[in-house]
């Protein structure tokens, strides 16, 4: 079994407030984390190698930095850490990202063996497009398996899975084909925690790097040259301009006179104004 | 970038009509109704994509709410949506009628079905957009969604690519009167043995308890944010729902946290309401919780901080502490409510 996880370390955009001067955002001391469902695709892909063997590679695209997110996964138990990171990935819209992620994973196959399985997360924190697996799927030419919640049946020599997707109103089991790919929600699992050995080890640990040149891209499809789309303008939300209208006074009196506001000009449905039937 | 096509022999607006379970899904009459916007800025046409079984009966109800073409394909095989048959379905399809723009739903089906065509077609698409326009010389839509910690918009665009295509956020677009008298053609698609060499099979659907639409139908929503402490402390706007004749609803660390389930997480990654009456509870109104209720008819906003952004989205609202402001709430509405009954009763 061999299974390739893609990670993306995001920072924890929880922390990020606007600064209210400015208006701009306030990045200073938010942390750089794995983003949070990668580590339950990571998980899922531990799982397999616990029953069946084989081999865990984590695979991400991103600043030289991003090699700490690795290196947290190596601590959880993956075997191998490659990080793409070259100034010419830079700027990829999902397009230019799911083409640097397969070309990763062709020189993976090339050189480690083939892959019966790849693992992400259902969105990134950061970007929250849910883009990225799909369009790897689709680049991969194999099914794509996303909001998978549970895996029911798995069997690599056979080249078959059954999963359970979380869709909207409906949980669907689907069957397919492998090698294929999986979009991973916290549901599926829940994630172990690394021994301090273990982390302290991988602290030291080494991660693969390849350049554009190393998984042999072609530079015009990498990064801001290979995206489609491009940000074209970005703001912050203007502020409306019929302003609230605040209730004072005591709680009480506030309360009550906002609640007869709310009546008066019918906006609870269901209630309306005393002597509106005579009107 | 170098352009992937001549975009002057793309032309007109499209819209995934998504189908779950045989029923077409509300938010394609409103990509319709957006759709229809933007062509007529552009002087062009708009058609709906129909897939599924036994989906052709809506056709008509697309006219009505804007298309002017309805491309119909049906198949015992196309009754549940998977991935690479609707792909691959639809890529054909664009490919033969070249559409200058694409708009499809960003719901489960329509990320996967947008990401899986653009990467086919090596096109630009736009994730989660919450408000579509059109730099109409260009003949540009300017796709922009919420970003980086969501505190932020950008505007996307994508203007040497065909299609340009976007996944638009249920409920952010306004839902058009059907008109009945409007004419349109449908087009039916031969099909053929779709899914002889699908990857996947769907073994069994099971639908879920109408838990996750709870919030879809409600008029009155009343939802939590962290200031409201604490699980046990959630009874305040239980009963403040409850004199509305409302629901629950929380942000989103009020969900993480399992005081209320995923499926009342209003936002960005949780659902996109639209009731007639929001109310604000200890919410402070980041971005990504905005976009989830901004349509909401009138909003109240319930925080101790006079500076909290949830201000610039409420219409009306009180400053104070919640744990005082909402038990008078209830009880004032307690009151009204009756003397409104009473009133009515009596005369
Ligand atoms: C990619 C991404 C997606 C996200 N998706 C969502 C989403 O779908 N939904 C969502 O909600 N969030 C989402 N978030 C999180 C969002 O950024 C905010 O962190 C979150 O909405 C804040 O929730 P809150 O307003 O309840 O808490 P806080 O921001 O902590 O606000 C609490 C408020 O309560 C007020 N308060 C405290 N005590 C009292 C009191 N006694 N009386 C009155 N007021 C009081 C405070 O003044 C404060 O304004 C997302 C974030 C990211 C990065
Ligand atoms: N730069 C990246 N490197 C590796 N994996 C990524 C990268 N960007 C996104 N992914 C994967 O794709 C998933 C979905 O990301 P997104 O489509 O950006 O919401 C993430 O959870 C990751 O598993």
């Amino acid at each position: 079994m061999h299974a390739v996880v893609c990670i993306k370390q995001v920072p924890d955009t929880t922390e990020v407030r606007i600064d209210p001067k400015t208006g701009t955002l306030d990045r200073r001391g938010v942390p750089n984390i794995v983003n949070p469902e990668d580590l339950h695709a990571l998980e899922a892909a531990l799982e397999f190698r616990d029953r069946f063997g084989g081999r865990v590679t984590v695979l991400t695209m991103g600043p030289n930095f991003a090699a700490s997110a690795l290196r947290e996964c190596l601590a959880l138990g993956a075997d191998e850490g490659v990080l793409l990171t070259d100034r010419r990935f830079a700027a990829a819209d999902t397009f230019a990202t799911t083409y640097a992620l397969w070309s990763a994973i062709q020189k993976i196959e090339k050189e480690r063996g083939p892959v019966d399985v790849v693992l992400t997360g259902r969105y990134a924190l950061d970007g929250d497009t849910g883009q990225v697996g799909p369009g790897l799927a689709r680049r991969l030419r194999v099914p794509l398996l996303s909001y998978v919640t549970a895996i029911e049946e798995v069997d690599f020599e056979a080249k078959r899975i059954v999963v359970q997707r979380h869709i909207e109103g409906a949980v669907v089991t689907l069957e397919s084909r492998l090698p294929a790919v999986l979009t991973c929600s916290a549901d599926l699992n829940q994630v172990r925690y690394a021994s301090l050995p273990a982390l302290l080890a991988a602290q030291q640990a080494q991660v693969t790097a390849w350049s554009v040149d190393d998984v042999g891209a072609d530079p015009e499809q990498c990064g801001l040259k290979g995206s489609p789309t491009i940000v074209s303008k970005s703001f912050v939300p203007e502020p409306r301009t019929d302003t609230c209208r605040l209730f004072e006074g005591e709680p009480a009196e506030a309360a009550a006179s906002l609640v007869d506001f709310l009546i008066a000009e019918h906006r609870i449905p269901g209630f309306e104004p005393v002597g509106a039937k005579e009107a | 970038m170098p352009k992937n096509v001549n975009i002057d022999e793309w032309r007109g607006i499209w819209v995934y009509a998504e189908q779950r379970r045989g029923q077409v899904s509300p938010v394609t009459w409103e990509l319709i109704g957006a759709a229809r916007r933007l062509a007529d800025a552009i002087d062009t046409y708009v058609a709906a994509v129909l897939i599924g079984d036994g989906v052709g009966r809506y056709a008509d109800e697309a006219v009505a709410c804007g298309a002017d073409r309805v491309f119909v394909a049906e198949h015992p095989e196309l009754a549940e949506f998977r991935t690479e048959v609707y792909g691959r379905l639809v890529v054909q399809l664009v490919l033969e009628r070249k559409p200058e723009i694409f708009l499809l739903p960003a719901t489960t089906q329509g990320r996967d079905l947008a990401s899986t065509v653009a990467t086919d077609l090596a096109c630009g698409l736009t994730a989660d957009t919450t408000q579509l326009e059109m730099d109409v010389q260009k003949r540009m839509l300017l796709a922009t969604r919420p970003t980086f910690g969501g505190q932020q918009l950008a505007t996307i665009t994508s203007a040497n690519w065909r299609p340009q295509m976007a996944t638009v956020r249920p409920k952010v677009m306004p839902r058009p009167e059907p008109d009945p008298s409007r004419h349109g053609e449908v087009i039916r698609l031969e099909v053929g043995d779709v899914a002889a060499d699908a990857p996947t099979r769907v073994l069994k659907v099971v639908e879920e308890s109408n838990e996750s639409r709870i919030l879809d139908e409600a008029d009155v929503i009343v939802a939590a944010g962290r200031g409201i402490g604490s699980k046990a402390n959630l009874y305040l706007v239980e009963e403040l729902a409850e004199a509305l004749g409302g629901e629950v609803a929380g942000s989103r660390p009020i969900c993480d946290a399992g005081w209320l389930p995923k499926a009342r997480q209003v936002g960005q990654t949780g659902i996109t309401v639209r009731p007639k009456l929001y109310v604000a509870v200890g919410i402070s109104g980041a971005v990504q919780h905005v976009v989830g209720m901004m349509q909401s008819g009138t909003i109240v906003a319930i925080n101790s901080d006079p500076h909290a952004p949830i201000f610039q989205v409420a219409h009306v609202g009180i400053v104070g502490d919640l744990f005082k402001v909402v038990p008078a709430l209830t009880q004032a509405v307690r009151q009204r409510g009756r003397r409104a009954v009473l009133e009515t009763v009596g005369g």
